[in-house]
């Protein structure tokens, strides 16, 4: 197995690793409005959207058994609800490749919603004997808002990791030409290196 | 090819989600000495050193934004403080009044009341790690068996119980937090009667907890104290020592005739605190009271 091979998945464990331990060490001991940003959605969705739905996939289970591991929390619940994430950011890539700079936040906020409502549906699966408070759709509004308007940059140092390791996709080089004049679907590629005729009056 | 690939993409999906279904399974139904909990505790082992250099390596970032909220936060309980002092003012000459018939009658009965928290031979450790979900309260600190340390210890952090050891490695154990859907504590109230219930945590708000199973016609008022029981009765003894402040009974309303409940505000912010006492001898000095014969 060569290096170029290895790269996308060791810059994925890297970014994996890292994201936990920032989120766990740091980000969720800072409240803001009274709820914790969770970066672990956002990053798993922007590595969906990036890299397309299987690593996205594997991304979301990947971190998800992290978080669940180093947190003696119950295994396969976040990895189950990642999964999702992943592969549903990979799958709108694949599917319709969108190209406006503020999708990252849509999905994001999606994301998040999804993780926040998953977990509680799963959870009152899996049997809660504690009263619950009505305050938990607020916090997971309040969640949705602090992660919708953390999407963008986390979108971007994802994208700075994971870029460079990724494979040149061939649709959006043809994209990249047509914007640049190149490849143009009205020209016959031979056309294009004429010279250009000029027009006689 | 095409198709290929369609394949390839369910089938990695389908195995993942597989997985993930069985190791909720097992986790779910296992107990605490199963493989998946000893996979998962040497994970935790591996992975404590490097947890601990992040908490310290990342803790001025954390301490900034702290100090931002803290700020706001303390702006706006300025004038519900300052109320809070006056009533307090008036508590404690009560309880200065009580504290010495207390002592009085403890010498009489021969109970040994010495409850402060250094009878219970606390240790003190910083949290590492904390889990930011609404489901799980649970924080990781940097201390464990090597000092002392062991599963069902109490923890008070910020001079009130936070929770309870519920996994102790080498090194590292982590917290359930009072919080958690999985906690419930005996609990007395200090009014009159010393109503005793069983307090629970209202899930998704974290600075709520219910104090139920309390009689509908307990003498219960807002502002009054919530401490731990520390009932012992035969070979039972709870798991927490006597008299550890909890929490403030915030509202009483209608629920305490109809259901027996109280809502219970903790003493402890506990989404904050960053250092903690853990409680390794939390039945030293609780010897129950031996009343005179004849």
């Amino acid at each position: 197995m060569s290096y170029a091979s290895l790269r996308l998945p060791l810059r994925l464990v890297a970014l994996a690793v890292v994201t936990v331990m920032i989120q766990e060490a740091a980000v969720s001991q800072i409240t803001i409005f009274g709820t914790s940003a969770d970066l672990t959605p956002l990053v798993v969705m922007a590595v969906g959207l990036l890299s397309g739905s299987i690593p996205g996939a594997i991304m979301g289970f990947g971190v998800g058994l992290l978080v669940d591991l180093l947190l003696f929390q119950t295994l396969g619940v976040t990895s189950l609800l990642y999964i999702v994430i992943g592969y549903w950011s990979g799958r709108l890539r694949e599917l319709r490749d969108p190209s406006h700079g503020l999708v990252p936040m849509g999905m994001g906020a999606a994301a998040t919603a999804f993780a926040g409502v998953g977990m509680t549906l799963i959870q009152f699966l899996l049997g809660v004997d504690s009263p619950v408070s009505l305050l938990l759709v607020q916090q997971i509004f309040v969640a949705v808002l602090v992660n919708t308007l953390l999407a963008l940059p986390v979108y971007a140092a994802v994208k700075r990791v994971v870029d460079p390791a990724l494979p040149k996709d061939p649709r959006r080089r043809r994209r990249r030409a047509y914007t640049t004049g190149g490849l143009s679907p009205l020209q016959q590629s031979s056309a294009r290196l004429r010279p250009t005729p000029r027009t006689s009056r | 090819m095409h198709s290929k690939q369609v394949r390839r993409r369910r089938a990695v999906v389908a195995a993942l989600v597989v997985v993930s279904l069985i190791l909720l399974t097992a986790y779910f139904g296992g107990s605490s000495s199963d493989p998946l909990h000893a996979v998962q505790r040497g994970v935790v082992t591996i992975f404590s050193p490097i947890q601990k250099g992040a908490s310290v390596a990342l803790s001025p970032f954390r301490d900034i934004a702290n100090f931002f909220s803290d700020t706001f936060k303390a702006k706006s309980q300025v004038a519900k403080l300052r109320s809070e002092v006056h009533q307090l003012q008036a508590s404690l000459a009560r309880a200065q009044y009580a504290a010495s018939l207390n002592a009085q009658l403890s010498r009489q009965v021969r109970l040994d009341n010495n409850n402060s928290i250094s009878t219970y031979k606390p240790v003190a450790a910083h949290v590492t790690f904390r889990d930011p979900s609404l489901w799980y309260a649970t924080v990781e600190v940097d201390k464990g068996t090597a000092d002392g340390v062991r599963t069902g210890d109490p923890v008070t952090g910020d001079g009130a119980l936070v929770g309870q050891v519920t996994v102790a490695g080498s090194d590292f154990s982590i917290v359930t937090l009072i919080t958690d859907h999985t906690m419930a504590e005996a609990a007395q109230v200090n009014d009159s009667g010393g109503d005793t219930g069983v307090l629970v945590p209202a899930v998704g708000n974290p600075n709520e907890l219910v104090l139920q199973y309390l009689p509908r016609n307990a003498s219960v008022q807002p502002n009054q104290q919530v401490v731990t029981v520390g009932f012992r009765s035969g070979p039972l003894q709870d798991l927490y020592p006597p008299g550890i402040p909890i929490g403030q009974v915030s509202n009483v309303g209608n629920d305490l005739a109809n259901n027996g409940e109280v809502q219970v505000t903790p003493d402890a912010d506990l989404r904050h605190f960053a250092v903690v006492q853990i409680l390794t001898s939390p039945h030293a000095g609780t010897a129950r009271a031996q009343l005179p014969t004849g």
